[in-house]
C-alpha cells in the first residue's frame, strides 16, 4: 500500500513540469495551428537559464533570488520566444499548413548550437530551492520537500491559467481562436498580436517549465529533444488546445511513469505510447479535446487550397530522360564519397517523395515515417544474415515488409485525424522501434545487425549507385504515375473535401489504407537501399530522428510538388553532410540555411521553382 | 406499380441532441420526378433531417427506405451508391481539382473506375464530364481550380458533381444560397427539367420562398423538430400552423449563408 | 568554460588542418589520421577526448612527426547516429584520405565504424566505446579498442563489491547493450566470489530518460543492502540528486561504473553522494612524471584539467604514432601488423594491444567517491590494470568469429 502511496506521489511531482510545459504547447497549437518542434528547446532554454540565474543571483538574495531567478527564466523564455515568433513565423502563417514545422525544426538546430556555445558542453546542476533541498517523510519512504512544492504549483498554475482564459478578455480570445479561427478575424481584432502574445505565453511556460527542472534534475543539451517527445505525448492524451486536458494528461503520464517502473521496468519507454495510442484509439481527438473544426485539410495552404497537379506532358520526358542520363554518368566526374552521398540522397527522395504521397495527397501527416524505412532495413539485413538471401532477393523483401507495416498501422491511423493521427504513427513508430531494440536475439538490439553490404557486382560506389539509381527512379516514376491516377485523384478529393468524396461514394478510410500501405512499401524500399548503403542496421533506422528528416526534406521541397521531395532530399542531405564536413557548428549552420529557405521560399523549393519557370514561359510567350 | 412502392420513403425519424429534439419523428415520401421542399426556421430540424437520411448521421429511430430498401446504418458512401446524391449548405466540393476533376472523380466513382494505380485520370471520361458541364453552363470553366471559383459557380459544381453520379434521388441543402437572384431561378429552372426528363426525385431545403413556391411540386414545413405541413405550395402557403411559424420571422427570403 | 573554447578550437584546429594541404604539400604530404565522435550529441564526454588527441598530435609534429611526415588530424562529428557516423567515416576514408580511423564513443556507433573499416580495409582504432563486443563478438581484423570495456570495469568493481557485507543487490542500468552487458559482467563476477549474494530488484531506465524518483523508490522498495548502478551522464546526476533529497545514500552502499571519471562525477560538485565504490580518473592525486608531464601539458594547452577522455585522446594520438612509425610506412596491412602486440607509454602507464582480440591493457581506477572543497573526488583509490582483468588471451580468442 505504501509503495503505491509514494509511487503516486512521486508520478504527481513529474507532473507539475509536464503539465506546464504540455500546457504551452497546447496554447499555442490551439491557437496558431502550429506544430511547434521548438517547444522542448525553449524548455531547455528556461532551465540554462534558470540555471545560471539562479547559481549567481541566489547566493546574493538568499530565498528571494532563487525565486526570481526562476521567474526571469521564464520571462526571458517569453520574451525570446516573441522575438522569434515577430522574425520568423509571423511571416511563415500564409504558408502551406505544416509548413511552419519546417521553421520550428530548423530553430531546434539553431537553439541546440546557440545553447551549446552560451553554456557550454558541460551538464549543468542548478541550485537546490533554499529550504527545500531535503525531504518529507511520508508511509513508505521521504519526498523531496521540493516535489511537494511542485505538487501544488501544477494546480495552482491550472487555476491561473483557467482564471486567464475564463475571465479575460486576452484568454476570451484564446478560447475564440481556439474553437474557430475564423471567428477572431470576424471580431476585428489584430490576429498578429494576439499570435505574438500566446506564442510568447505558451513558451514561457515550457521555459518556466524548463526552469523548475533545474534545481532537481541535470540540465543539459539532450533536454530539447526528450522534452518535445513528451510534451506532444501529454497533450495529445489530453486533446489538443485544452489546458485542462494538458493536466489531466500530464497527470496520468506521470501516474504510468511512476507506476509503469514497478510494472514494467523494462520496457518504460515504450509504455507511455501504448498508453497513448490506447487512449486515441478510444478517444481520437484526446480526453478533453474537440473534434477540429473543420479546419483546413493538411496539404491546404493557410485556407488556400493547393493549385492542381499539373499532369506530366510529353514535352517533359526528354528532360527527365537527360537528367537521369546525367545521374548514371556522376561517377565519371566524382568521387567515391560523392557518389555515395549522391546514392543516399536519391534514397532520401523515396523517402521523402513517400512521405509526400500520404501527406501532400492523402493529407495524412505522418510523424513516424521512419517506421516504414525501418521495416524495410531489418527486413533485407535479417534476410541476408539470417536467411542467407542474397541482395536482390532481400531488396525485393524490403518493399513488402514496409507494405505489411503500413497495412498494420494505417489501419489503426485513418480512423483519427490531424496532429492525433501523426502522433499515432509516431507510437506506433515507437512501438516498432521498442521491439528492434528488445528483441535482442532476432534484432541483436542496440548492437545492430552489421555486415549488410552489396553483392560483389554491386559492391563499388558506382556501381552501387547505379543500381539505386535503377530503383529509385522508377520508383519515384510510379508514385508520380499514381498521383496522377484515378485512385491519386480520389486520394486528393479525400484529402480536399472528406465530405464530397463520400457523398460520390469513395471510402475515406479504405483509401487512406491503401495510401499508408503503398506509402510504407516505397519506404521500405528505400529503407532496404539504405541499408545496403551503410551496410549495418540499427533500431535507430526506426527512430525520431529519421522521421523528423523526411519532414524536413519533404517540407523544405514543397508538400504540394512531386519534385519537392527529390529538391527538398538533395538540399537538405547535401548540406546535412557537406556542411557537417566543414564544422562542428553543422547545426546552427544548417538551422539557418533552413530559416532562410524558410523565409525565402515559403511554398518549398520545387514551389518556388514552379513560380519561376511559370514567370519565365509567361515572359517568352510575351 | 411504381405509385405502390415511393422512391424514398422516411418513417419517424428521430435524432436529439443532448436532450433536444432536432428531428422528431418525421415521415415522409418522394416520388419520381417530384420536387419536394423542406422549409422552416432556422434550428427547425431541416439539416439534420438531411444528414439523417443521407447516412451523414445515424437517426435514433426511425427507417429511410429508397425503392423499397432500409437504409439503416449504411455510411454516406454507401448510400450515395445506392442512388442518393447530395449538395451542402456550406458547397463541398475538391478545392485543389479542376472544375472538370471535380466531375471526373464522381463519374469514376460511381462508374467504379476510381482504383487504378496507373491509368491516367486527367483523359478518364472527360467527355461525359464535359457534357455534364455544359449542360449547367460550366463549360467554361473546366479547367479552373475550385478553389479559385466565386461561390455560386462552386455551388453548381457542386451540383454537377452530385449529378455525377446518375442519382435516382437528390438531396439539395440550400441549393442558392450565396446566389445572385438572376441565377437562383436559372438554377431551379434547369433541376426541375432535369428532375422531369430522368424521374428524379429532388428532395430540397431553401430560405428563398421564390425558389419554394416557384419550383416545387410540394412543400414540408418543419418547426422544432416537428413536420407540421405536407402539401402543394399554394395549401401550404395559406395553412394556418406554418403562417404563424412564419410571421415574426425575419425576412423568410434572407439567404441562410450564415 | 573550457569546453566551449576547446569544441571552438577544435572545429578550427580540423577546418585550419583541412584548408592548408596545399600548403604543406611543398614537404613530405602530410599521414592524414580521420577521427569521428559525437561531438555535438555528447560534446561534454567527447570535447575533453578530442582536446587530448589535438594535444598528442601537437606534440608528435613537434617533435619531428612520423617518417619525417606531419600527423595530420581530420576530425568530424560523427551526428550521435550511427548512419550518419558511416556517411562521415566513409567521408573520411574516400575523401580525405584517411590512413587510418580512430575515435567514437557510442558503442553501435563503434560497431557500425568497425563494419566499415572491414569493408573498406582501413584500420580502425575504436577510443571510447565500452561495448566488448566491438572485439570480441564482432570483433574484425581491422579494429582495436583502447579503453577497458565494459567487462574489465565490471569485474574491478566486482572485486570491491565482494567485500561488502551486503547480500541482496539491486541493480540499476540504462536499458541498451552497455548496461545489459555491465550488469551482467558484475553479476557473474560477483557470484563467483560471493555465491551467497541474489538480486532483488532491477531497474532498466531508456538510456537518458530515467525518471529517477520513482526508478529509485521502486529499488528502495525492495529494500536491498546494496545498488550496483551503471547509469551515465544525466540519468546518472538526476539519480544521485533525488537520492540526496530522499537521504537514500546514508544506509545504501552503492557501486557505481565510470563515476569517478570528473566527466561524468563533476557536474554533480558537492552533489557528489560520499562513499560510493567507483571507477574513475583521480587526476588530482596521481604523482607520476608521465602523468604530471601530462596533466601540465593539458593544462598550459587548454586551461583546463584534463579527464578521462582526454587520457584516451592523448594515447589515441601516440598509438597512432608508434603503429606507424612501427610499420614503417601507412599501409593498412603495416599498420595492422605494427597495431597487433603494441606497446606503449601512455599518461597512466604502459599499455599494450593484445594479439589475441586486439585490446589494449589500459587499466582505470577503482576507489571511494568524497567530496572535498565542494567537488567530488576519488579517495583511497587504487590502479587496476587491464591485463589483470581482462579473460585471458586463449579465452578471448574463442569470443571472436572464426576467420
Amino acid at each position: 500500500m505504501d509503495v503505491i502511496l509514494i509511487q503516486a506521489l512521486n508520478g504527481l511531482a513529474a507532473s507539475a513540469a509536464l503539465f506546464l510545459l504540455a500546457a504551452g504547447l497546447s496554447l499555442i497549437f490551439g491557437v496558431t495551428r502550429v506544430v511547434n518542434f521548438a517547444h522542448g528547446s525553449f524548455a531547455m532554454l528556461g532551465a540554462y537559464l534558470a540555471w545560471w540565474l539562479t547559481s549567481t543571483l541566489a547566493p546574493g538574495l538568499g530565498g528571494f533570488g532563487f525565486w526570481v531567478g526562476i521567474l526571469f527564466a521564464a520571462l526571458a523564455v517569453g520574451l525570446i520566444a516573441a522575438a522569434v515568433e515577430i522574425l520568423l513565423l509571423r511571416r511563415l502563417y500564409g504558408a502551406p499548413e505544416l509548413f511552419q514545422l519546417l521553421a520550428t525544426f530548423a530553430l531546434v538546430l539553431v537553439i541546440a548550437d546557440l545553447a551549446l556555445l552560451w553554456y557550454g558542453p558541460e551538464q549543468r546542476v542548478g541550485p537546490r530551492a533554499p529550504g527545500l533541498a531535503g525531504g518529507v517523510a511520508v508511509p513508505g519512504g521521504v519526498v523531496p520537500a521540493y516535489d511537494i512544492v511542485l505538487m501544488g504549483l501544477g494546480p495552482a498554475v491550472l487555476g491561473l491559467l483557467q482564471l486567464l482564459l475564463q475571465r479575460t478578455r486576452f484568454g476570451m480570445l484564446i478560447r475564440a481562436a481556439t474553437e474557430n479561427r475564423a471567428l477572431v478575424a470576424a471580431f476585428g481584432i489584430d490576429q498578429r498580436r494576439l499570435f505574438t502574445a500566446v506564442f510568447a505565453l505558451g513558451s514561457g511556460l515550457a521555459g518556466l517549465a524548463g526552469a523548475l527542472m533545474a534545481p532537481r534534475a541535470t540540465v543539459h543539451l539532450g533536454l530539447d529533444l526528450s522534452l518535445i517527445v513528451e510534451a506532444f505525448v501529454v497533450v495529445v492524451i489530453g486533446g489538443l488546445g485544452s489546458v485542462p486536458g494538458a493536466f489531466l494528461g500530464a497527470l496520468l503520464i506521470g501516474q504510468v511513469h511512476a507506476f509503469g517502473i514497478v510494472l514494467f521496468p523494462s520496457i518504460t519507454l515504450v509504455v507511455v505510447f501504448l498508453v497513448m495510442a490506447a487512449v486515441l484509439v478510444v478517444r481520437p481527438h484526446g480526453l478533453l479535446g474537440a473534434p477540429e473544426d473543420g479546419g483546413p485539410a493538411p496539404g491546404a495552404a493557410g485556407g488556400l487550397p493547393a493549385a492542381p497537379l499539373v499532369p506530366p506532358r510529353a514535352a517533359d520526358i526528354p528532360f527527365w530522360l537527360g537528367g537521369i542520363a546525367l545521374l548514371a554518368a556522376a561517377p565519371l566526374l566524382l568521387g567515391g564519397f560523392e557518389i555515395e552521398v549522391l546514392s543516399e540522397v536519391a534514397i532520401d527522395a523515396l523517402i521523402a517523395a513517400s512521405l509526400q504521397f500520404l501527406t501532400g495527397l492523402g493529407g495524412i501527416v505522418s510523424f513516424g515515417h521512419a517506421c516504414y524505412v525501418g521495416l524495410g532495413a531489418y527486413a533485407v539485413a535479417l534476410s541476408v544474415k539470417q536467411a542467407g538471401f542474397g541482395m536482390l532477393a532481400a531488396l525485393a523483401l524490403a518493399p513488402l515488409a514496409g507494405l505489411a507495416g503500413g497495412a498494420i498501422f494505417g489501419a489503426l491511423c485513418v480512423r483519427l485525424s490531424g496532429v492525433y493521427r501523426a502522433m499515432l504513427t509516431l507510437a506506433c513508430a515507437q512501438i516498432v522501434y521498442a521491439i528492434a531494440h528488445q528483441w535482442t536475439d532476432v534484432t541483436g538490439g542496440d548492437n545492430g545487425i552489421l555486415g549488410i553490404w552489396p553483392d560483389r557486382w554491386a559492391g563499388e560506389p558506382a556501381r552501387y549507385w547505379w543500381l539505386v539509381l535503377a530503383i529509385v527512379a522508377p520508383a519515384l516514376w510510379f508514385l508520380r504515375r499514381v498521383a496522377h491516377a484515378p485512385f491519386g485523384l480520389s486520394l486528393r478529393a479525400l484529402r480536399d473535401s472528406p465530405r464530397r468524396a463520400e457523398a460520390i461514394g469513395l471510402w475515406l478510410y479504405g483509401r487512406q489504407w491503401a495510401a499508408f500501405a503503398l506509402a510504407g512499401g516505397a519506404a521500405g524500399l528505400a529503407g532496404g537501399l539504405l541499408a545496403f548503403l551503410k551496410g549495418t542496421v540499427f533500431p535507430e533506422s526506426l527512430g525520431i530522428p529519421v522521421s523528423v528528416e523526411a519532414l524536413a526534406m519533404m517540407l523544405l521541397g514543397g508538400v504540394n510538388s512531386l519534385n519537392g521531395p527529390i529538391l527538398g532530399a538533395a538540399a537538405f542531405r547535401g548540406l546535412r553532410v557537406f556542411v557537417a564536413a566543414e564544422t562542428d557548428l553543422w547545426r546552427l549552420v544548417l538551422g539557418g540555411v533552413l530559416i532562410a529557405l524558410c523565409l525565402a521560399f515559403p511554398e518549398g523549393l520545387a514551389g518556388a521553382g514552379a513560380r519561376l519557370t511559370r514567370r519565365l514561359r509567361a515572359e517568352r510567350g510575351r | 406499380m411504381s405509385g405502390a412502392v415511393p422512391l424514398l420513403s422516411a418513417e419517424g425519424l428521430a435524432k436529439a441532441f443532448g436532450g433536444v429534439r432536432a428531428v422528431d419523428r418525421v415521415s415522409f415520401a418522394l416520388a419520381p420526378g417530384e420536387m419536394l421542399a423542406l422549409i422552416g426556421p432556422n434550428g427547425a430540424g431541416k439539416t439534420t433531417c438531411f444528414n439523417l437520411v443521407s447516412g451523414q448521421m445515424r437517426a435514433d429511430a426511425g427507417t429511410v427506405r429508397l425503392g423499397g430498401v432500409a437504409l439503416d446504418g449504411l455510411p454516406a458512401r454507401r448510400i450515395a451508391r445506392l442512388g442518393l446524391a447530395r449538395t451542402f449548405q456550406i458547397a463541398a466540393v475538391c478545392a485543389s481539382l479542376t472544375v472538370a476533376e471535380n466531375i471526373q472523380i464522381a463519374l469514376m466513382a460511381h462508374a467504379g473506375l476510381a482504383v487504378s494505380l496507373v491509368a491516367q485520370a486527367r483523359r478518364r471520361l472527360r467527355a461525359e464530364a464535359d457534357a455534364l458541364l455544359g449542360r449547367l453552363g460550366l463549360a467554361a470553366l473546366a479547367e479552373m481550380p475550385c478553389g479559385a471559383l466565386a461561390y455560386g459557380d462552386v455551388k453548381r459544381v457542386e451540383l454537377a458533381a452530385a449529378l455525377a453520379t446518375a442519382p435516382r434521388i437528390l438531396l439539395m441543402d440550400e441549393p442558392t444560397a450565396g446566389m445572385a437572384p438572376a441565377e437562383r431561378g436559372a438554377l431551379m429552372a434547369h433541376i426541375r427539367t432535369e428532375a422531369k426528363a430522368a424521374g428524379l426525385g429532388v428532395l430540397f431545403t431553401e430560405h428563398d420562398m421564390d425558389a419554394v413556391f416557384g419550383h416545387a411540386d410540394r412543400v414540408l414545413v418543419m418547426d422544432r423538430g416537428r413536420l407540421i405541413a405536407d402539401g402543394p405550395p399554394e395549401a401550404v402557403r395559406t395553412d394556418a400552423r406554418v403562417r404563424a411559424v412564419y410571421l415574426g420571422e425575419d425576412e423568410p427570403t434572407q439567404p441562410g449563408a450564415a | 568554460m573550457p569546453g566551449r573554447r576547446s569544441l571552438l578550437k577544435g572545429g578550427l584546429a580540423a577546418a585550419g588542418l583541412l584548408g592548408m594541404p596545399g600548403v604543406l604539400r611543398a614537404q613530405a604530404a602530410p599521414i592524414r589520421l580521420g577521427d569521428l565522435n559525437s561531438y555535438t550529441t555528447f560534446a561534454a564526454f567527447t570535447l575533453p577526448y578530442r582536446d587530448g588527441l589535438i594535444l598528442a598530435v601537437e606534440e608528435i609534429n613537434a617533435a619531428g612527426g612520423i617518417l619525417g611526415r606531419r600527423l595530420e588530424l581530420v576530425s568530424r562529428d560523427d551526428g550521435g547516429q550511427p548512419g550518419s557516423a558511416v556517411t562521415v567515416a566513409n567521408e573520411l576514408i574516400q575523401r580525405e584520405r584517411a590512413v587510418m580511423l580512430v575515435g567514437t564513443i557510442l558503442s553501435n556507433i563503434g560497431l557500425a565504424v568497425a563494419d566499415v573499416a572491414a569493408r573498406r580495409r582501413i584500420p580502425f582504432l575504436a577510443s571510447e566505446p565500452l561495448t566488448d563486443t566491438i572485439v570480441w563478438q564482432n570483433g574484425n581484423r581491422y579494429t582495436f579498442r583502447l579503453r577497458p570495456g565494459t567487462y574489465v570495469q565490471s569485474a574491478m568493481l566486482a572485486e570491491e563489491a565482494a567485500k561488502l557485507p551486503a547480500r541482496r543487490w539491486a541493480v540499476i542500468a540504462p536499458n541498451y547493450e552497455y548496461g545489459q552487458s555491465a550488469v551482467r559482467a558484475f553479476r557473474e563476477q560477483l557470484l563467483k566470489r560471493r555465491p551467497d549474494v541474489s538480486f532483488v530488484v532491477e531497474q532498466w531506465p531508456a538510456l537518458g530518460r530515467i525518471e529517477a524518483g520513482p526508478t529509485l523508490q521502486a529499488v528502495l522498495s525492495a529494500q536491498p543492502d546494496a545498488l550496483f548502478n551503471v547509469t551515465f551522464g544525466p540519468d546518472l546526476i538526476n539519480l544521485a540528486r533525488e537520492g540526496n533529497a530522499r537521504g537514500a545514500w546514508r544506509n545504501l552502499p552503492v557501486v557505481s561504473l565510470l563515476t569517478g571519471e570528473p566527466e561524468w562525477g563533476d557536474p554533480l560538485g558537492a552533489e557528489m553522494p560520499e562513499g560510493w565504490i567507483v571507477t574513475g580518473y583521480p587526476y588530482q592525486y596521481l604523482d607520476t612524471p608521465a602523468h604530471n608531464r601530462f596533466r601540465d601539458a593539458y593544462q598550459r594547452r587548454f586551461n583546463t584539467y584534463p579527464r578521462m577522455g582526454s587520457v584516451v585522446g592523448h594515447a589515441t594520438g601516440y598509438t597512432v604514432a608508434a603503429a606507424i612509425t612501427k610499420a614503417g610506412n601507412t599501409e593498412p596491412d603495416a599498420i595492422l601488423a605494427a597495431m597487433s602486440g603494441l606497446s606503449i607509454d601512455t599518461p597512466i602507464g604502459p599499455i599494450t594491444y593484445r594479439r589475441a582480440d586486439q585490446q589494449s591493457t589500459m587499466g582505470t581506477w577503482v576507489g571511494r567517491t568524497a567530496v572535498r572543497d565542494g567537488k567530488g573526488v576519488m579517495t583511497d583509490f587504487r590502479f587496476g590494470d587491464g591485463a589483470a582483468y581482462l579473460p585471458p588471451e586463449e579465452e578471448a580468442r574463442r569470443l571472436r568469429p572464426a576467420g
